[in-house]
């Protein structure tokens, strides 16, 4: 796994720039990583991103929309308006997490 | 770890600038399993950002109709791949017409498509159209079972013509059901 450096972090990441270490990723490298994707984070992204963090420490899986909807109470339709045009994938690079594997 | 080179700043490609991809998808069945390949694939076409139309025609009215879209069933008659829960052993086909036969397959069906964590049929359908798909009803099954608007789903877009459905997703891939 390459190791990249984002604002003076050196993180772990995947091929495609996912991060692969749970622990690396912190509230200020989150900020870092939605600015790469022109995200800035409101309360109601961190919402979402406190739901995917602590379901994926429970669950060792990265939560789908489907899921984040259900279990999270952020409906999908805010979801893309918060993460645009696909916010399973966007949600969990912000989130420091792998992509989901969930079909729904 | 340690011995690994540093990489400049790696971001996932999002492929966010509009290519202007469509998908469109016919619904013409209304079996309770022939209800979810439609479902599923558009679902995951939207949360890829392509845009995503859906076409519901003859059987497949059932899963647009309000007073028949909780009720869909799933028979194994004429379904050579019906597997009893036990092993490989398939439900031969003279018992499948028998009466609670269809009951007990739906359930059973029902409880895994949950287990699978995949929502009922409605259910999905809110989730599609929250995720910006669009609805169509066609307007030949439509007077072939006098059915009106007032009878589908409120967020069904209009009911219309093969031939504007056509127009509508010019362009796009279509996927028959």
């Amino acid at each position: 796994m390459p190791v990249t450096e984002l604002n003076g972090h050196q993180v772990h990441v995947d091929a495609e720039g996912f991060l692969t270490e749970f622990d690396e990723w912190d509230d200020d490298l989150a900020k870092t990583l939605a600015a790469q994707i022109d995200i800035t984070l409101t309360d109601e992204h961190w919402k979402v991103l406190r739901f995917l963090r602590a379901d994926f420490k429970a669950r060792g899986e990265t939560a789908t929309t489907r899921r984040v909807q259900s279990v999270g109470g952020v409906a999908v339709k805010a979801q893309f308006a918060l993460f645009p045009k696909k916010p399973s994938k966007k949600m969990a690079y912000v989130a420091g997490l792998p992509k989901p594997h969930g079909c729904v | 770890m340690t011995t690994l080179q540093t990489v400049p700043p790696l971001v996932p490609s999002f492929g966010d600038e509009d290519t202007g991809r469509k998908l469109a998808v016919i619904c013409s069945k209304g079996n309770l399993d022939m209800a979810y390949p439609g479902l599923i694939l558009a679902n995951a076409a939207l949360g890829e950002g392509v845009e995503t139309h859906l076409f519901f025609t003859f059987w497949g009215f059932d899963m647009i109709t309000k007073s028949r879209m909780h009720d869909l069933a799933f028979s194994p008659a004429g379904n050579a791949a019906m597997h009893l829960p036990i092993g490989n052993v398939r439900l031969p086909q003279a018992l499948a017409p028998l009466p609670g036969v269809t009951a007990m397959a739906t359930h059973m069906l029902k409880k895994q498509i949950a287990e699978a964590g995949v929502p009922e049929v409605p259910d999905f359908l809110d989730q599609i159209v929250a995720a910006g798909g669009h609805l169509w009803a066609c307007q030949l099954s439509a007077d072939m079972m006098k059915v009106t608007a007032d009878d589908l789903r409120d967020d069904v877009e209009g009911i219309i013509s093969a031939a504007d459905f056509i127009e509508k997703t010019d362009g796009a891939q279509l996927m028959f059901v």
